[in-house]
């Protein structure tokens, strides 16, 4: 690969990037300790079983300004099997809420994609309520180049 | 602030059929993290609700903070059963309401 200079100059932002994600690798754990925390409470005590949702996040993002997630729920949104919300937490932001999407009958079903901002390499959590009160969950993890939060 | 909503809704459709609805507006979405060149933070100036409707029943919302990207996209579907009008609602934090309809034909 040719290297010109912008290559060169992405790369330098990266490395810095990464050294960031390093120092600031306790209040990520703040964070993470928050969303459980709101996930229980979702849940009425206890953690939303890890099925059903499907977060779709790319691997590594390049850029943290603008990262594609899709998200979906296996469900038919008809009486009994209805998908209330889904909310989108991102652990290693300085504000750990991102989303929340709320679907109804006439949604046909619980499926929605958007762009978020990620700051640096992080987890990204989805939980699905359903009508009936139950919880389900899914989590990935996206590698993210250059942080989206600006400074 | 914001400016140009674009919707992208199918003309027509079959009845009960699940369509997928594109929505993107212009707006810089201030996260509120950053800072300006003296090192005071700016305030957050984002789209804090989307919501859409159809023949006024409510069919999508969604309640974003500042880690939405600038010009929030949002993608979802809809189930069209009777031809209509789909009306698409975006609430800032200053208060500024912008709304885009776009008509479907079912049958």
């Amino acid at each position: 690969m040719k290297m010109n200079r912008r290559d060169a100059l992405t790369f330098a932002a990266g490395a810095a990037a990464s050294v960031l994600a390093i120092s600031s690798g306790s209040r990520a754990f703040a964070n993470a300790e928050e969303i459980d925390k709101k996930l229980m409470e979702l849940a009425g005590g206890g953690m939303p079983e890890t099925a059903k949702v499907m977060l779709n996040t790319p691997e590594i993002a390049e850029n943290g300004n603008t990262v594609p997630v899709s998200v979906s729920v296996d469900s038919t949104m008809a009486d009994g099997d209805m998908v209330e919300s889904i909310t989108l937490y991102a652990d290693g932001n300085p504000n750990p809420d991102v989303v929340t999407f709320h679907f109804t009958a006439m949604s046909g079903s619980a499926v929605a994609n958007t762009r978020m901002r990620l700051a640096k390499t992080q987890n990204v959590i989805a939980v699905a309520k359903m009508a009936d009160g139950s919880t389900y969950m899914d989590k990935k993890q996206v590698k993210v180049t250059i942080g989206g939060c600006g400074g | 602030m914001a400016s140009k909503p674009r919707v992208k809704v199918p003309k027509n459709a079959a009845a009960g059929e699940v369509i997928t609805i594109k929505t993107l507006i212009n707006h810089n979405m201030e996260s509120g993290q950053r800072k300006d060149k003296d090192g005071n933070p700016i305030p957050r100036m984002i789209i804090n609700k989307f919501t859409a409707e159809f023949n006024g029943q409510p069919v999508f919302s969604a309640d974003m903070h500042g880690a939405i990207s600038a010009n929030p996209y949002m993608e979802f579907t809809a189930k069209v059963n009777e031809s209509g009008t789909f009306k698409f609602t975006w609430v800032d934090d200053d208060g500024a309401i912008f709304t885009a309809e776009s008509e479907i034909t079912v049958g």
